[in-house]
């Protein structure tokens, strides 16, 4: 690690790898910091190192990313892994942790791709052990092989289908799929289908996870209106209504999976804009064409700015790359434009499909704001619905008067857990948009810090002298 | 848990809660205790209830235990190494009690 780079670049993901790989073959001091000891990001997790024998259980599109951690490890950059970026200031200070030793260096420009995370599922018992996100799932069948015989699967979105596939595929008995996507969403998704036919072959491929889950015999239920997790020290039962009626499936394990989210920390505590995106229903990063943001120096690339998939983000990666070169006058704009000039096509293409995917697979709003006063929306600070209305009737305005009032959004998660939830939350009770109201404040660190490794930083100590 | 074909990976013995238990070299402690189907990690500093590995993914910190006598450590952060010690964390980890090896595998 150097005091200085012409680039920084924080993830490793498809944005991240794109993006310093583009960098450093014209030239760029470029510097990569993920938290994993290897490349991928979640999407590729475990790309360098799968021992998984049946290439056909995790399939094609994972493998893809061979190529993109290929090129990369033949690019000529500095890649600090398992260190955690606790900042990035306005002025392009970034901190970084690493075996227990803080460091602080300074780039001149900085492309943030810090990816994606689960949607908060916030229903009654969803913090019992032995709940746990879809993409975990994945996480731990990509990067170790490891399943649970007999989870329950519940929620809606192609990453629920394709995880449950890739354990019907890896002949893991399933013991049910739970799908909440609301039936009057295939309505609402209609008028996008026509600008998603351009990904029939994507829209085919999910329709056959489908196909071959429900063939499979796999208990597969849909039209769910309600859900309750139960179980003492740990899951024992889930608990769902469909047509008024309540069933129940015993379980230790189930997967939740309601879409995913731009992971915004990080970018949002060193000032970068974002804004409500109601189709969306999260936070999307107001960057212009090049993926740069309101602060100068700053980009993002890839889902952390707004959802669009691994191919998406490797393309703005790219995009950002380019734009990061041009300003750091190692290319010229001619040379900047002819090179950006396919992958702008192919970004747009890929992206025809989501108004479709955004509609289609809108998670239901009793999922997204507990009508249960009792459920947890705080998973850190304990904190209940009930805890948030009764807080917002004494007069809380919004998600930072709710930290005086209750602590939420105060603990080790810093509100990737729940904000978005809160932020629905408050403005349902206020009867306004999300818009209208204040967003969470995030500061640094972003990741939890031991004093003892800010108190041991080098620069600091440098400064004195 | 069921097995899926793998490569054969190195093994390394952690130690969870005073017993010994195998993991993959290269895997996350929470990893390895999910293996054995341990699914509780830890109890919440503000009620004691118990919690486990909900993300895997370094940020919802539901996993945390204590490595090697350091609290608050995330297992699914932290990749295992022969010999370590790891133990499910009660409340905030910074006062409470830590059992000594002895009182540990009883």
């Amino acid at each position: 690690m150097k005091d200085h780079y012409d680039i920084a670049i924080i993830g490793t993901g498809p944005a991240g790898m794109a993006a310093a790989t583009v960098a450093s073959a014209h030239g760029a001091d470029v510097l990569i910091v993920d938290e994993q000891p290897e490349v991928g990001g979640q999407i590729y997790r475990g790309i360098t190192r799968q021992s998984i024998k049946d290439r056909t259980i995790l399939g094609d599109d994972y493998y893809k990313g061979q190529n993109l951690a290929g090129a990369f490890a033949a690019s000529n950059v500095d890649h600090v892994s398992g260190a955690t970026v606790w900042q990035v200031s306005p002025e392009r200070e970034i901190g970084i942790s690493k075996d227990g030793a803080a460091h602080l260096l300074t780039a001149d420009q900085v492309i943030i791709a810090t990816g994606a995370q689960e949607r908060p599922f916030p229903i009654p018992g969803w913090t019992l052990p032995g709940v746990m996100t879809a993409g975990s799932a994945q996480i731990l069948l990509k990067s170790s092989g490891i399943t649970f015989s007999n989870a329950v699967f519940v929620g809606t979105g192609p990453l629920l289908y394709l995880i449950a596939y890739q354990y019907l595929k890896a002949g893991v008995p399933i013991r049910a799929i739970l799908d909440t996507t609301p039936k009057s969403n295939r309505l609402k998704a209609l008028p996008h289908l026509p600008g998603a036919l351009s990904h029939l072959g994507s829209i085919m491929k999910g329709w056959k996870w489908i196909k071959a889950l429900k063939s499979s015999g796999t208990l597969f239920i849909e039209g769910i209106d309600d859900l309750k997790i139960t179980g003492k020290n740990s899951t024992e039962a889930i608990e769902y209504l469909v047509q008024n009626k309540w069933h129940r499936i015993e379980t230790s394990n189930v997967f939740l999976h309601q879409g995913v989210v731009p992971n915004v920390n990080l970018a949002m505590a060193s000032g970068c804009v974002y804004h409500w995106n109601e189709q969306k229903l999260c936070w999307h990063a107001s960057t212009d064409e090049w993926g740069s943001s309101n602060v100068p120096g700053i980009s993002i690339a890839g889902d952390g700015g707004g959802i669009g998939g691994a191919i998406a983000a490797e393309y703005q990666g790219r995009i950002t790359a380019y734009q990061a070169l041009y300003t750091t006058n190692k290319i010229k704009k001619q040379e900047r434009d002819i090179n950006v000039l396919p992958t702008r096509h192919a970004l747009a293409h890929e992206m025809r499909i989501r108004p479709f995917l955004d509609a289609m697979f809108r998670p239901a709003v009793q999922f997204r704001i507990p009508t249960d006063d009792a459920t947890m929306v705080c998973r850190c600070e304990e904190v209940t619905a009930g805890k948030i209305r009764a807080s917002v009737s004494l007069g809380c305005a919004g998600p930072n008067q709710l930290k005086s009032f209750t602590r939420c959004g105060m603990g080790p998660c810093q509100g990737r857990f729940c904000s978005l939830s809160v932020s629905e939350l408050i403005a349902e009770a206020r009867n306004i948009s999300v818009n209208e109201l204040e967003q969470l404040r995030l500061r640094p660190p972003v990741k939890p810090l031991m004093l003892a490794e800010l108190a041991n930083l080098s620069t600091f100590a440098s400064e004195d002298t | 848990m069921h097995e899926i074909e793998m490569n054969p990976s190195p093994k390394v013995s952690i130690k969870f809660d005073g017993q010994t238990l195998q993991a993959n070299e290269g895997e996350t402690v929470a990893a390895a205790l999910l293996r054995q189907t341990h699914l509780a990690f830890r109890t919440t500093a503000v009620t004691g209830t118990s919690r486990g590995p909900f993300c895997m993914m370094g940020i919802c910190f539901d996993c945390l235990v204590e490595i090697d006598g350091v609290p608050n450590k995330q297992a699914c952060m932290t990749y295992v190494e022969n010999g370590m010690r790891v133990k499910r964390q009660l409340g905030a980890g910074d006062t409470g009690v830590f059992l000594s090896d002895e009182e540990d595998t009883q």
